[in-house]
């Protein structure tokens, strides 16, 4: 069967009965099987997208995401089915309920194929770092697929999954998904609940999605947000459409040495898209995004050693010992820079830091709607490249993680390929709340290049 | 790099509740050392006017009702997680050493 790319064709043809959800499943399926050496899944849920592909094909309604397949990050918890974010501490772990945003999908009609392999509590920005293995990049297999949602990104690029869940802490969502050529979406802080999702760092913990395009992201934003009474971060935004003329802006300081050549001109030949549709670029500075990194680095593994704080192998899961080096790194990390006589220095520091990284860009916001930039410094790099630096491998984090910061939603979206095959991309961020004015701006690109979703194979 | 001692890893390493190895120890000094050098950068920016920010979106004590709304996991889902359960309970390593009472 011809592989339906986005969720209106799969519903169209399921609605049209050209295909039934039973067929999807059993194509996606084999897929995966196909393409094991991936690496994408940790678990694959036949029995199930069976059983809920046959309620489907039992009972035609038109559901907003009908017959979607999706792949949830292993950091969702699904019940029934296990659940390991990534690490050996939770090999074993099967959940007694499911996160709001994997029931909610369930309600509006998607069909779960299993769980993504990913950085052992969403730790790193390779894939690399989950204790089941690497993911590999299917562009190019010698290439890392980003992380840490890595199987999720790998998964919807190679035609695994029509679509997937990620969380965002710090890129995670729209890295990979800019290392794999896929769009990816971060919502603002406290639009989606994190509830039933494994707590990574809580004051930036995001939930976040894959598909081939900006419209399905946001047919899965519409899904999904919104309050459930067990996330008290949830709010509900306004939502509103921006009317009038759009400015977007270029961050000067985002274009410094250390951005690879090839990424820049993508960046700038998406830019050039928009200012010949009539929006006008603007040229604008955020002096103290360069301190971003640090003050994620000491916020992200702070709230880390915190919310790994509970798995002592009593309740549920394996003893403190099975944690992963990355894991214990960041543990370790966290723990000294809010232990007595540091905590002033280096957590209250970057707390006060990050009021000023916010500052920049609630000031810019009042001259732009959105901002473009990279999402990363290089295209995919190679597996192994980094794994010995950890300092080396926070760095490709630099122009997402301010996203988080300030608790801002951000769209990756792919623009094509470098020389070497490897996908390319660029990302757009606007003020809190402003998802549809994001969405539209993405929709827009993609009409106007007329972007067609390819799968490798 | 000398920032950090092997001292400190240990310090942190048991407050943290981590058991390392010797080799553990011996990688993670000095990644942990190059890391903190570079974290320790924010020390010099200016933060005289800057309140910390630990929330993005405005919100402060956000309260519910102390109500009962549906049922939460019964004692077997609860349990369900672990092998190690005596009559209903979790069992828990002991926190207290040397008993008196036997």
């Amino acid at each position: 069967m011809n592989l339906p790319l986005t969720i209106k064709e799969t519903k169209e043809g399921l609605l049209a009965k050209k295909f039934s959800a039973v067929e999807l499943v059993d194509e996606y399926l084999t897929r995966i099987e196909k393409n094991k050496n991936l690496n994408a899944f940790l678990t694959v849920s036949d029995d199930s997208a069976y059983k809920k592909a046959k309620l489907i094909d039992g009972n035609l309604q038109d559901l907003p995401l009908l017959g979607a397949v999706v792949a949830h990050k292993d950091l969702f918890l699904t019940k029934g089915l296990r659940t390991t974010a990534g690490s050996k501490v939770l090999e074993a772990y099967v959940p007694e309920y499911s996160a709001t945003c994997v029931e909610r999908m369930d309600t509006a009609g998607c069909i779960v194929i299993g769980k993504t392999n990913c950085d052992a509590w969403a730790h790193g920005a390779s894939g690399e770092n989950s204790d089941f293995g690497p993911t590999l990049n299917p562009w190019d297999n010698n290439f890392v697929p980003g992380g840490s949602s890595s199987g999720s990104a790998a998964a919807v690029a190679s035609g695994l999954s029509l679509i997937s869940t990620g969380t965002d802490t710090g890129g995670s969502v729209r890295e990979p998904a800019n290392f794999c050529g896929v769009v990816g979406f971060k919502p603002t802080y406290g639009a989606v609940s994190r509830y039933g999702v494994i707590a990574m760092a809580s004051s930036l913990d995001s939930v976040g999605s894959f598909g081939h395009s900006v419209t399905d992201v946001e047919s899965i934003f519409n899904a999904v947000k919104g309050p459930d009474g067990f996330d008290s971060t949830v709010t509900n935004g306004k939502y509103a459409r921006r009317k009038g003329k759009i400015k977007i802006g270029i961050p000067k300081e985002y274009f410094i040495t250390g951005l690879n050549k090839e990424v820049e001109k993508s960046v700038m030949e998406a830019s050039k898209v928009f200012e010949n549709e009539g929006i006008e670029l603007v040229e604008i500075s955020l002096p103290n995004t360069k301190y971003a990194i640090d003050v994620y680095y000491i916020i992200q593994p702070a709230e880390v050693s915190s919310n790994l704080g509970r798995y002592d192998g009593i309740r549920y899961g394996n003893g403190r010992e099975t944690f992963g080096a990355e894991a214990k790194r960041r543990i370790m990390l966290g723990t000294y820079v809010l232990s007595a006589g540091y905590y002033d220095a280096y957590y209250l520091k970057a707390q006060k830091v990050r009021s000023k990284i916010i500052s920049d860009f609630d000031k810019i916001f009042e001259e732009v709607d959105a901002i473009l930039s990279p999402v990363a410094p290089t295209p995919a790099f190679k597996l192994g490249e980094k794994m010995n630096d950890p300092l080396m491998m926070y760095l490709s984090d630099v122009y997402t993680v301010s996203a988080n910061l300030v608790g801002i939603p951000g769209l990756a979206i792919p623009t094509g390929f470098s020389k070497n095959k490897l996908p390319l991309g660029f990302q757009l961020m606007g003020p809190r709340f402003s998802e549809q004015t994001l969405f539209d701006l993405g929709k827009l690109y993609q009409k106007l290049v007329n972007y067609k979703p390819v799968l490798p194979f | 790099m000398a920032r950090l001692s092997k001292a400190d890893v240990l310090y942190v390493a048991k407050l943290a509740k981590l058991d390392l190895s010797e080799r553990e120890i011996k990688e993670f000094l000095p990644q942990l050392s190059s890391i903190v050098d570079h974290i320790s950068q924010l020390g010099n920016v200016d933060t005289s006017k800057s309140e910390p920010t630990s929330q993005t979106t405005g919100l402060e004590n956000v309260f519910r009702g102390d109500d009962v709304t549906e049922s939460s996991l019964d004692q077997d889902s609860a349990l369900s997680g672990t092998d190690n359960t005596y009559n209903g309970y979790f069992k828990v390593p002991a926190i207290l050493e040397g008993r008196t009472d036997k």
